[in-house]
Formats: C-alpha cells, sequence, structure tokens
C-alpha cells in the first residue's frame, strides 16, 4: 500500500521519467543472478586468501610462529605485521579533517596485529594457498603464543581511573559539546521536568553478501582490486599500507550485497592488496559469516541520559543530554558518528536551551563504526522516548506534544543553525498516524496498542568537509548516452537514479542510458556512497553534465534544423522544433552531426556542496549539515501480556523526500529500512562476554524474516524542497532512524510501563509488565469513545 | 566457502538446468562448491554456509535445498535448477519478471534464492495468499527490501486467485 502526496503550492513539473516508477537500470541483471558481485569473479592461478584472527579480546603477543603453516604444501604465503611495509590505517577522511581533528590524536590501526590485539577477531596474519582448504588448514598451523592481559568491556568503567588503557593517552577517543541558552536557569522555570536512560547494543549489518574481493597485478604493474565497497577511495589506504604511488593501486567497484555503512571503512582491501602484492598472483578473499560478524565494525551501543523540561502548556524549555558511546578497540569512525549524534540529539524540536555533552570511549570490544543513519538512530529513541515521557507526564495528547514543538522553517535547531526550508514535521506525523487506520481491539493476553516517532537526519556530509563529486556524461553516436560515474551501488538504486537523471534532462528513454565503470581509475571521481550522499552528490554532478550535454544537441539541432534554441525539445531521442512536428532529427544523426562539425557532445562536471566552518568545538554552534531528511514512522504492535510476545502488526511512515527520483526505489529504501529499524527494537544483538561474541552466527543473531515484517504504508511528500536534482532529498538513511523509538513507544503504551533497553525482547516485556506504573496518556484516535 | 581436507575426485552424472552434465569434482565439495567453483554458475550465492540465510537454494529435484548443505555427491541422477536455468531462449520468466517490475531486487544479493524458493511455492500452490508466500519466503532472508517488493512480486507472477 502507498501513497504519494503532492504539495498543493508546490508547481509540479511535467518530468518524463523523474517520478516515475520503472524498473533499475541493473534489474533485469539481478534477477537473472549475473555475476556482477565482487565475489563472482575467477581469476586463472588464482590463489585463496585466509585470515589468522585473534581469539583473545585483548592479549599480548608473545609470539607467531608460521613455520609449521609455510612448510604446508600449496601455501604461497603467511603474512605477519613485519610483511606489512607501513602497518598502520588511518582514521581520517584524507585531506578534509584537519580542521575537524584539530587537537585531536591521528589513530591509526594495524593491518595486522604487532605485539598485541585489542578486539577478538583482529587479524594476526594473512595467508594465501593454492585452494581454500589449503589456507584453512594453514591457519590453523600458524601457531600464535598469546598472554591474555587485563582489558575493559564499558565505556563507563573504561573511563574511571585505573581502568586498562585500550591505547596509549587513554581511552576517551573523542567528546563533542552543545551549550545552547541556559539550561540551568530554564529547569528551575519549567512545570514538568522527565529523565531517562535509554541503552542500545552492538547491533551488526548482516548485508547478505559478506566481505569479499579479488585482486591482481596488471599488464602495467597496477595492483588492481576488486571489492566489494562504499567506497572506492580506499586505493588511497591501500596505496599507503604497501608505500606505493597512489597511482599504482586500482579500486574497481562491484555491485554491493548491501553495505548499509558497514562496508565503509576498510575491509578486505589492505589485507587482500598485501597478499597479491606479496605474492604477486591473483588472490580472491572471502571472509566467512562468523569473520563478517567478528571482523566488521558495528553499531555502536549507546547510554542516552535524557533530562527534559516544559510548561504546564506543553512548551518545550530545555534539554540536557549525555551521550556516551563505546567505539570498540580502534577509533574507525566513531567521532563522526558521535558528532551526528550531537547533532540530532534533541529532535526535531524547538528547545530554546541545551546542553549535550557526548563522549565515545575505547574499549576492547568489536570495533564499532558506520552504520546507517550514523548515530542519528540512537539520539532518535532518547528525544522520542522523551517526548512520550513527557506527554504522559503533562496528560497531554503526544502527538499534540509534539507538533507544538517540532521545528518550523526559520527555527534554530540545537546548534543554532536555522533552517530554510519547511520540515512539514506536522504533516508527516498526521499522515503516518492517520495510515494506520480504525485500531483494532486486543483480545485475552493480547494488548494492541500504536506509537509514533518523528526525526531528523542529515543527508550529505559534514559541510566542513566541502564534499564534491564528479562526473562525466558523454553521447554515443548511436544516439544512446553514456555516464561515467565512480558511484559504488550499494544496493539502493545509485547508479539507476544517476540514469533517470540523464535520461530525464537528455529526453532520452532511460533504457538509452548507460552507466559505465565504477572505478577509481578511469570513472571520475565521485566520492563514497554513504552518508546518505550520492543522489545529492553525483546526481548533481551528472545534472550539470547532462544539462552541458543538452546544451551542445539542442544548438546543433538549432542549426539543423534552422530554429532558434529556445524552440527546441528533446523528446524521446529526437530534437524536434516545438509545435512543428515535421521539423524533427533522431539523436544519432544528430550526434554523427555535431561531431563532425567539432561541437563536444560530452561533459565532465563536478558539483561542490555548500560548505561552512567548522562548528565551535566548545559550544557546537554552527552550521553542522547542508541539509536534513524530516519524517515520521508509526506502528501497531500487538504484546502477549502473559509471554512478553512482541508482533509488530502495521507500520506508516511518512517523509519528505523532495523529489522522488524513481518512486519504486523511494518506497523500497523506507520498506527497507524500517524493517531493518524492527530487527534493532525486537531482535538484534551482538552479545558479548569479555569482548568475546557469543552469536557470531545467523542462527544465533536473528533478522527478521517475511514473517516478522509488516503490512507498510509508505507515503511521500514532494516540497521539492532537498538540495539533490530536481529538489531531491536523500532517503536512505532517513529511512531506519525512527523505527526502533516508534516501536519502543508503541510496546511501552501496551505494557504500560516504559521499556528504554534494546532489544525489546520477551523478558525486558516481562519485566517491564512487572512493575508497571508508567501511564502513557493516550494519543487521538485511541481515545475512549 | 570450502574449508575441509580435500579429498578424492568423483564422478558425477546429473542434469543441470535442463542440460546433462557429466565430471569430476573432489567428493568434500558441497553443491554451493561445485555450482561456483566448478562451474563458475555464480548467480547461487554464499551468505553463511550453515543453512540459515537461504541465499543458496536451489531446487533439487523441484525442492528448494541450501546448496551450502548439500554434498554434491548427493546430485548423481537428479535435475538441479538454479537461477541461470530460469530463463527460456534468453527471456526472463514470469517470476524474473514480476521481481523485476516490482523494484523487488535491491542489491540483488538474495533474489536467485528467493525465486527459486518463490518458483517452488506456485508449482505447488499456484494461487498463494499473501501469507502462504511470505511462509514460503520465511527461510531467505533480505536486509534491503523489508519484503513488502518480493512478496508483491510473487503475488504478481501467480496472477489472480
Amino acid at each position: 500500500m502507498r501513497g504519494s502526496v503532492p504539495l498543493p503550492e508546490k508547481e509540479r513539473m511535467a518530468y518524463r521519467v523523474i517520478g516515475g516508477s520503472q524498473p533499475r537500470a541493473d534489474a533485469w541483471e539481478k534477477v537473472r543472478g549475473r555475476p556482477i558481485y565482487a565475489g563472482d569473479l575467477a581469476v586463472a592461478g588464482m590463489l585463496h586468501g585466509k585470515i589468522v584472527r585473534s581469539p583473545y579480546a585483548s592479549a599480548r603477543i608473545v609470539r607467531v610462529d608460521t613455520g609449521e603453516a609455510r612448510a604446508l604444501p600449496g601455501v604461497v604465503a603467511v603474512l605477519t605485521h613485519a610483511d606489512v611495509p607501513q602497518n598502520a590505517l588511518r582514521m581520517e577522511l584524507p585531506g578534509r579533517m584537519a580542521e575537524a581533528t584539530a587537537g585531536a590524536v591521528l589513530a591509526t590501526q594495524p593491518v595486522l596485529a604487532e605485539g598485541r590485539v585489542r578486539f577478538q577477531g583482529e587479524p594476526v596474519a594473512a595467508i594465501a594457498a593454492e585452494t581454500p582448504e589449503i589456507a584453512a588448514e594453514a591457519a590453523e598451523r600458524v601457531r600464535v603464543e598469546y598472554e591474555p592481559l587485563p582489558g575493559v568491556y564499558d565505556p563507563a568503567e573504561a573511563l574511571r581511573p585505573g581502568a586498562p588503557h585500550v591505547h596509549e593517552g587513554g581511552n576517551l577517543l573523542r567528546a563533542w559539546h552543545i551549550r545552547k541558552g541556559d539550561a540551568t536557569e530554564a529547569f528551575a522555570r519549567a512545570d514538568v521536568i522527565v529523565e531517562k536512560t535509554y541503552r542500545t547494543p552492538f547491533v551488526d549489518h548482516v548485508y547478505l553478501e559478506t566481505e569479499t574481493g579479488i585482486g591482481w597485478i596488471d599488464a602495467e604493474g597496477t595492483l588492481v582490486l576488486r571489492v566489494s565497497t562504499q567506497v572506492l577511495e580506499h586505493f588511497r589506504d591501500v596505496a599507503e599500507v604497501l608505500r606505493l604511488p597512489h597511482g599504482r593501486v586500482r579500486l574497481e567497484g562491484a555491485y554491493l550485497g548491501g553495505g548499509f555503512g558497514g562496508k565503509e571503512d576498510v575491509t578486505v582491501e589492505c589485507l587482500l592488496g598485501l597478499l597479491v602484492w606479496k605474492t604477486r598472483r591473483p588472490v580472491q578473499l572471502v571472509f566467512s559469516r562468523e569473520e563478517s560478524f567478528i571482523g566488521h565494525g558495528k553499531r555502536h551501543p549507546y547510554v542516552l541520559r535524557y533530562k527534559s523540561g516544559a510548561t504546564r502548556s506543553g512548551e518545550l524549555l530545555a534539554m540536557e543530554v549525555e551521550l556516551v558511546s563505546d567505539s570498540g578497540a580502534y577509533a574507525a569512525l566513531s567521532p563522526w558518528v558521535l558528532l551526528y549524534s550531537l547533532v540530532t540529539a534533541t529532535g526535531p524540536y524547538r528547545v530554546p536551551h541545551v546542553t549535550v555533552d557526548a563522549f565515545t570511549v575505547y574499549t576492547n570490544n568489536p570495533v564499532a563504526s558506520a552504520y546507517r543513519t550514523f548515530g542519528s538512530i540512537q539520539t532518535c529513541i532518547g528525544y522520542e522516548g522523551q517526548m512520550d515521557a513527557l506527554a504522559a507526564a503533562l496528560s497531554m495528547d503526544p502527538l499534540e506534544l509534539r507538533e507544538r514543538n517540532f521545528l518550523r522553517k526559520g527555527d534554530s535547531i540545537a546548534t543554532g543553525q536555522v533552517l530554510e526550508s519547511e520540515p512539514m514535521l506536522g504533516e508527516t506525523m498526521r499522515r503516518a498516524w492517520q495510515a494506520l487506520g480504525p485500531v483494532r481491539p486486543g483480545g485475552g493476553p493480547v494488548r494492541v496498542a500504536r506509537g509514533l516517532a518523528a526525526s531528523f537526519t542529515p543527508y550529505g556530509r559534514m559541510c566542513w568537509t566541502r564534499d564534491s563529486a564528479s562526473a562525466w556524461v558523454g553521447m554515443e553516436l548511436d544516439g544512446t548516452a553514456v555516464v561515467r560515474c565512480a558511484a559504488p551501488d550499494v544496493g539502493g538504486g545509485q547508479t539507476s537514479s544517476l540514469c533517470s537523471i540523464t535520461a530525464e534532462v537528455l529526453g532520452l528513454p532511460v533504457e538509452q542510458v548507460t552507466a559505465v565503470g565504477r572505478d577509481s581509475h578511469f570513472t571520475p571521481r565521485a566520492g563514497t556512497t554513504t552518508a546518505t550522499r550520492q543522489l545529492f552528490m553525483s546526481g548533481n554532478a551528472v545534472l550539470k553534465a547532462a544539462r552541458e550535454v543538452r546544451r551542445h544537441l539542442v544548438d546543433q539541432a538549432a542549426e539543423m534544423l534552422e530554429a532558434a534554441p529556445e524552440d527546441l525539445e528533446l523528446v524521446e531521442g529526437r530534437a524536434l522544433v516545438r509545435g512543428a512536428p515535421d521539423r524533427a532529427i533522431d539523436f544519432s544523426p544528430l550526434v554523427k552531426a555535431a561531431t563532425a562539425a567539432g561541437r563536444p557532445v560530452q561533459a565532465l562536471d563536478k558539483y561542490d556542496a555548500p560548505s561552512a566552518p567548522t562548528i565551535d568545538p566548545a559550544t557546537g554552534q554552527g552550521k553542522p549539515f547542508n541539509d536534513y531528511t524530516f519524517g515520521t514512522q508509526a506502528v501497531e504492535v500487538e504484546v502477549d501480556g502473559e509471554t512478553g510476545q512482541t508482533r509488530v502488526t502495521k507500520l506508516a511512515a511518512c517523509y519528505d523526500v523532495g523529489q522522488a527520483i524513481n518512486r519504486q526505489s523511494a518506497e523500497g529504501q523506507i520498506e527497507g529500512g524500517a524493517v531493518q529499524g524492527l530487527g534493532h527494537a525486537l531482535l538484534e544483538e551482538v552479545v558479548l562476554e569479555d569482548g568475546v561474541s557469543k552469536n557470531p552466527h545467523l542462527l544465533d543473531y536473528k533478522i527478521p524474516t517475511t514473517l516478522d515484517a509488516p503490512e507498510i504504508i509508505t507515503i511521500l511528500l514532494e516540497s521539492g524542497q532537498g538540495l539533490g536534482p530536481f529538489g531531491a532529498k536523500g532517503i536512505g538513511e532517513p529511512a531506519m532512524t525512527p523505527t526502533p523509538a516508534a516501536v519502543m513507544n508503541a510496546v511501552s503504551r501496551a505494557a504500560r510501563a516504559p521499556l528504554t533497553q534494546f532489544p525489546i525482547t520477551a523478558e525486558r516485556v516481562l519485566a517491564a509488565l512487572k512493575n508497571a506504573s508508567f501511564n502513557p496518556s493516550p494519543p487521538s484516535g485511541e481515545r475512549a469513545g | 566457502m570450502r574449508g575441509q581436507s580435500p579429498t578424492r575426485p568423483m564422478r558425477l552424472d546429473f542434469t543441470l538446468n535442463n542440460r546433462p552434465y557429466r565430471l569430476e569434482a573432489p567428493d568434500h565439495w558441497t553443491v554451493l562448491d561445485l555450482l561456483r567453483d566448478g562451474l563458475a554458475l555464480t548467480a547461487t550465492k554464499y551468505g553463511c554456509g550453515e543453512g540459515v540465510c537461504g541465499t543458496c537454494t536451489v531446487l533439487l529435484d523441484d525442492e528448494p535445498v541450501r546448496a551450502c548443505l548439500v554434498l554434491a555427491a548427493r546430485l548423481r541422477g537428479r535435475t538441479l535448477l538454479t537461477a541461470e536455468g530460469l530463463e527460456s531462449n534468453g527471456a526472463p520468466d514470469r517470476l524474473q519478471s514480476a521481481f523485476a517490475r516490482a523494484g523487488a531486487a535491491q542489491c540483488g544479493f538474495c533474489t536467485p534464492g528467493m525465486l527459486l524458493s518463490a518458483r517452488a511455492l506456485l508449482a505447488a500452490n499456484p494461487s498463494p495468499t499473501e501469507h502462504d508466500v511470505r511462509e514460503a519466503l520465511a527461510g531467505n532472508l533480505c536486509r534491503c527490501t523489508g519484503y513488502t517488493k518480493i512478496v508483491e512480486a510473487v503475488l504478481a507472477a501467480a496472477g489472480p486467485r
């Protein structure tokens, strides 16, 4: 079920392609099971890689004996830290972060552990062998002597004096702060204050395709890696590690079997590059599911302490927030994830007085890093839990309380940034809530309840990164178009969107636009497929390039058809004079004529995002992001009062997407994000015992199946106010932000007790039922009568 | 994810995607090893190696099985269908077309396994309810779509009840 609500005030353009629902450019390849993924390619003479990983979360490496493994017939290389030319992966975005990291030590992570291990699964040795069987056997024959060291597994514990240090210099990796107004004074004036603590666990991405790559050295001596990655720019990391000129390493992007942020950091790249470079043979490296669980960065666990104060009439006065995130054993992207949490901490609400203190802390737990929403999903649990708690304390309809405090155009967020367009939060909330339909009664022990969460999530990178993307668009002699843009497609339809934009501008059927070569060497650099930035960034770059090509085509056609350029239209692969259908020319002869005349039929262009200085480090004030996507999700749940089992029966989502490029893709993002969010809400947690994972298998780490996924109603608002092409906003990450919070609010209402710890398991629901005292006020539509 | 000790080659005769095959393969190989490493038929994916995720679902004598759990030796004299065998004369079948049209493939990694589970369902139950579809696909994990458009695609391919 779905709906689409073009806003009355928006003058809708008559687009031919944009906003339609059509199969993506890659859909037919994918349903045929064609070999488009990194693990599908085999190369003659290929070796098989295998990584030896630490079983300990904290230990000294006394010695590594590779003799027995090397002696095994068929083993070609057994590499340790001594074989890595520069054994330090740097945790920064190249050249872009200097201002923001001022005062902070640049964090590094070894490619292969040297002297000590800091988390379970840390790579210690890398093997290449003639067969996977031999590689696996060699891995078992690498003798590593460990001396277990005291570790630290809880951020609060890690910050205490005397706690074991995970790295030199202490366990506090980074702190961020917001000081806006005077929260202390405002709380003194508040009629009602609610204080609550919320807790979230480590969560895994569980993309169906594990981390995978194949590498070889080409005829020019370039190291080529075909890898499942969201970031082709990691060619630089591989080059640094191998001490090669950057131009000697090429990353060839494959389609990804899912990423969700988990393939944003380096995964197989450096290990694979090292094995290829040292053996001078092609090597394939595929992480097993268990390796994937213990080997890649997770979503950060957070402890979120919230204090909110409001007047009797429900006007928010002040919020005081403390966020503590567990970075795990290395920095990865933790400081930046925390910054997203900082910016979103008070939610899409007008709060005049704000104090936020945010900390990310080293432990010997798994490394935590990027995961879809990048720190925004945790804070949504905090700010939306608080809104329901405040509504209860005020005996007010929680929708009305939200409506009263929603950000409007011209209001400022907690960092002082003034919103330049209308967020339409009230509209997204009302529509999502209404879409749930008439309330059903529960029966027997089953209680039916509803809850919702509004949200805001940035799209595009932080302003001070001065983000840019390049793209090339050109015509072929047959009248079709080609797009070259090194934007990895993680499955969100990134490539297809670029084709749709080109088709729209050039007046071509979308099937006649081909996107080629997501590749660090041969296609213009588009930047990472992360931060919900590709449609915004690469979309704008393609739009600019396509418009330039269009100009040349129109000029050529104007000459040939003896018409003024402004009288020409490009439609379905033809240029024609408006109102004179007999005066037309097909693109193929048009392009040939333009080429013969020396007129360019191609363009390379670059889009630069608007930039702004870094936020003030002491007060957090400034403009952290260019824009945000706003939306609400509402859910209906059934909670069994006897077993504590929760089932989500219906979910409605409403977002202002600015402009859908491909409607079914936009809906698909929301449906998929919501169900991933339901997994977080009810099922998912990496269970750790002193840093060691107890459930690194899909049997024990459950993600939602078809039977867990409810009916989903998707409503797209199209304000045309986004910064992307045709006014589009990003939806990839925002699609997931509010889901766990909405479920929490619904289950809390059903249980008549606040649930504040994730995942919301049956045990936690039963425990909450036992000391039910919470009396949430009913939202409108659930009132008696 | 091959990892067991290598053993002796064995001879196999079986039918794959409507064609007879006769070949030799190591006797510890699973059907997944044979398809991907032996025959370069890579539509069938490795997702967990433990029979949980369903990305390696294939049809063995028309029944869905996990290729990662079935030894290749069990193929002798039997009929195997993988996603590569769904199209006829280069044209996608109705499930493939429905998946493409509905936007049921996002990253596409689970798609081949989904298609084969759905095919088995429609063979046994040509007019399934939405719940029937959800039950039949419950063993095939997808992390991208939230399943909405996959279920819609299967229902569309089944036609009206």
